[in-house]
């Protein structure tokens, strides 16, 4: 199996007419996944074309979810709708809403995040490259990627990847593909502030997964999302776990009042989160050319075997 | 890596102002022209003086001629006048400017207040819940830091239901633990809706108040102010983009911004090139752990065209401590050779001379590898993070 979404799984995409969201449709659909309906207020009734594939576009979420059995979106569209975007999906009762767009006011995901509370539908993201289960065929095709990362480099296997940040996602898969290490699924969380799934929600997915059998939990400076997952790990989990963070070296001042230190809490830099990885048994990265190799170490420790 | 837009502190009291948060009576003046007109707007009296920069810790500041002190107390306006000829034009070093310090270029005169007690007030995200949250504490016109460290009980915070907003209940517990009574409770009780109003009203990102001050008289006033805007909503805001200060932003991360890259400047010699935040800051985090200082982070977004490429270069070499380039690009979706095609341009452009290691990844790697070996440029190839790293750091130590 796999987390969150499946090959058979049916996505629609919100914004598919524009540029950004058109580009990764047609990747998408050459991936073989299946795109099933698109989403752009105005142009109900046409059609997104690509190769031999005829995407039916509606008006609405509601409209398209039932028409066509989808229940996942993949939001592309622009920052000051995006807020509402994620709201129709809830609103139309779909199991997953990706957010792609970068650069949702805070306010705006502060009041979807309050709205989303007790309803079924999970967010991932904002401002993340989206999720992607691995297929069977070559370079991985076959399998369902939702948002932007490149689907060739996955693999299909037992390990899961988990983090805000895209392109150090796309490193950490690479890494374990050209060791001929398969995933079962890859999930960016998304770099804001305030987001949806946080690292220790897919951290407890993966860990009920009886197909993962290791995972990578790639993380950041700011926040304690990190050091939550890690702690429940210590606790719970008895798979082996690879931990990166970024941000060692990032500037610590350039803000200029002292509010966000008291609120952040001790436990938010580099140096600390790497810490409690290592008190919670994580095997730290110790640059991030290492995550692969970080897990194999884990891996081993633990006599588990990743391939 | 989130950005926020900082303002004054005499423009944030205007804002106040305009929500009704009461403040000391003040004047701005940008330059010595101006005080005259300043001053006359005031009341005869202990007046203060405070250099207008976009960092903390000005009152123990010290300025580049020797002067100690970017706010000060002075009992008069005549003398108000000749300390504010000290600081104008002046550069202030405070803890929060680095060394070069910043060009004082605004003062702001305020009517000196007869302060009975001191409190602390902020309003903020609170990551961990996604809700804004009100922090106070009875310790003001101190380190907050220090508070929080030494007497975590000081220090009361109230999270806010975004469904509800600030209720009135939520209002009066903050006042009780404040202790406040009587005529300032009402006044304390009023200040904190109302700028809490300001904060949501504006897509604040922060607002801090230290500190708040009681007078004798039972008013509440808040005697400091420091606002930051989510950049993410600007959009929505013209007159907040309006009070940008540019002089108080640095050149090369303005010059960025116009070619939608990510620059922000840092102290050491190896720069770098990178897509995306999170492998932009670990190229950074990677060049120290093989011994180098990482010079600036760069990133060029999920796109790299060539021009984003050569004004990336050009905006890296404008900083004089740079001895060595890295490039680390992962082209997951991007052809990596339309990447390399753009490198080639750009390094031909603006006739690097420096050692440049480039690290190219992804899709049409082979292609992309090709066209560099091609190019007839004196740059090193590397093959992994690790392997470019090192590389860099070894050629600008030699």
């Amino acid at each position: 199996m796999s987390i969150l979404v499946t090959p058979e799984t049916k996505i629609l995409i919100q914004g598919i007419t524009g540029d950004f969201g058109g580009r990764h449709a047609k990747l998408s659909l050459d991936y073989g996944t299946k795109v099933v309906a698109g989403v752009t207020p105005g142009k109900g009734g046409q059609f997104f074309e690509h190769g031999t594939h005829k995407v039916p576009i509606f008006n609405s979420v509601a409209e398209a979810a039932a028409a066509t059995g989808a229940t996942v979106s993949a939001i592309f569209v622009p920052p000051p709708f995006a807020g509402d975007a994620i709201l129709e999906c809830v609103d139309a009762g779909l199991d997953l809403a990706v957010a792609i767009t970068e650069g949702i006011p805070v306010k705006d995901m502060v009041r979807v995040k309050r709205a989303m509370q007790g309803k079924k539908t999970r967010l991932l993201g904002p401002n993340c490259p989206g999720v992607v289960t691995p297929g069977t065929g070559k370079d991985s095709f076959g399998g369902c990627r939702i948002g932007i990362a490149p689907g060739y480099i996955h693999k299909k296997g037992h390990v899961g990847v988990v983090s805000r940040s895209g392109t150090l996602t796309y490193e950490a898969v690479f890494q374990l593909t050209s060791k001929n290490i398969g995933q079962t699924t890859c999930v960016g969380i998304g770099g804001d502030p305030v987001n949806g799934t946080s690292h220790l929600d897919v951290i407890k997915l993966f860990n009920a997964d009886p197909e993962t059998h290791g995972m990578i939990l790639i993380g950041e400076i700011g926040g304690n999302a990190e050091v939550e997952a890690a702690r429940w790990i210590k606790a719970n989990c008895k798979k082996p776990v690879a931990g990166f963070i970024a941000g060692a070296t990032a500037p610590a001042g350039r803000r200029m009042g002292h509010a966000g230190a008291i609120v952040g809490g001790a436990e938010d830099t580099a140096a600390a989160k790497i810490a409690v990885f290592k008190e919670c048994g994580i095997e730290v990265a110790s640059t991030p050319s290492d995550m692969a190799d970080a897990l194999l170490r884990a891996a081993k420790a633990k006599g588990v075997t990743l391939s | 890596m989130t950005s926020r837009m900082n303002i004054h502190e005499y423009q944030a009291k205007a804002l106040f102002e305009k929500f009704g948060v009461p403040v000391p009576q003040g004047a701005s003046a940008k330059s010595a022209a101006e005080f005259d007109a300043a001053l006359a707007s005031l009341p005869e009296g202990p007046t203060m003086v405070k250099s207008q920069i976009h960092a903390g810790g000005r009152g123990k500041g010290t300025f580049t001629d020797g002067f100690k002190g970017g706010v000060k107390f002075c009992k008069t306006k005549a003398d108000a006048k000749e300390i504010a000829g000290k600081m104008i034009n002046n550069t202030l070093v405070t803890v929060q400017t680095g060394p070069a310090g910043r060009k004082v270029q605004t003062i702001y005169f305020t009517v000196a207040s007869d302060i009975k007690k001191e409190y602390y007030l902020a309003i903020l995200l609170d990551r961990a819940s996604s809700k804004p949250v009100i922090v106070g504490s009875t310790e003001g016109g101190v380190e907050i830091e220090k508070v929080a460290h030494d007497t975590p009980e000081k220090l009361f915070k109230i999270l806010v239901d975004p469904a509800y907003g600030l209720a009135d209940f939520q209002v009066r517990e903050l006042i009780f633990k404040l202790g406040f009574t009587g005529a300032e409770a009402k006044n304390a009780a009023k200040l904190i809706r109302n700028l809490y109003n300001a904060y949501w009203a504006t897509d604040a990102a922060m607002i801090e108040v230290n500190p708040l001050i009681t007078t004798p008289t039972g008013d509440v006033l808040a005697l400091d102010a420091k606002v930051s805007f989510d950049d993410n909503a600007l959009f929505r805001h013209p007159e907040i983009v309006a009070l940008r200060d540019l002089n108080e932003e640095d050149p090369k991360e303005i010059e960025a911004s116009k070619f939608s890259l990510s620059y922000i400047a840092l102290d050491g010699n190896i720069a770098c090139l990178v897509n995306g935040a999170g492998l932009a800051m670990s190229t950074m985090d990677i060049i120290q752990h093989f011994g180098g200082t990482p010079a600036n982070f760069l990133d060029v977004g999920g796109g790299a065209s060539k021009d984003q490429v050569v004004a990336a270069f050009k905006i890296i070499l404008g900083d004089p401590n740079v001895k060595g380039i890295l490039v680390n690009i992962f082209g997951g979706i991007m052809d990596c050779n339309v990447i390399a095609t753009g490198i080639v341009e750009a390094v031909k452009e603006v006739g690097l001379k420096l050692p440049l290691v480039v690290r190219l990844e992804g899709n049409n790697v082979a292609a992309g590898k090709a066209t560099l070996a091609a190019s007839g440029l004196k740059l090193v190839s590397g093959d992994t993070m690790a392997d470019a790293a090192q590389k860099i750091v070894k050629l600008v130590a030699a």
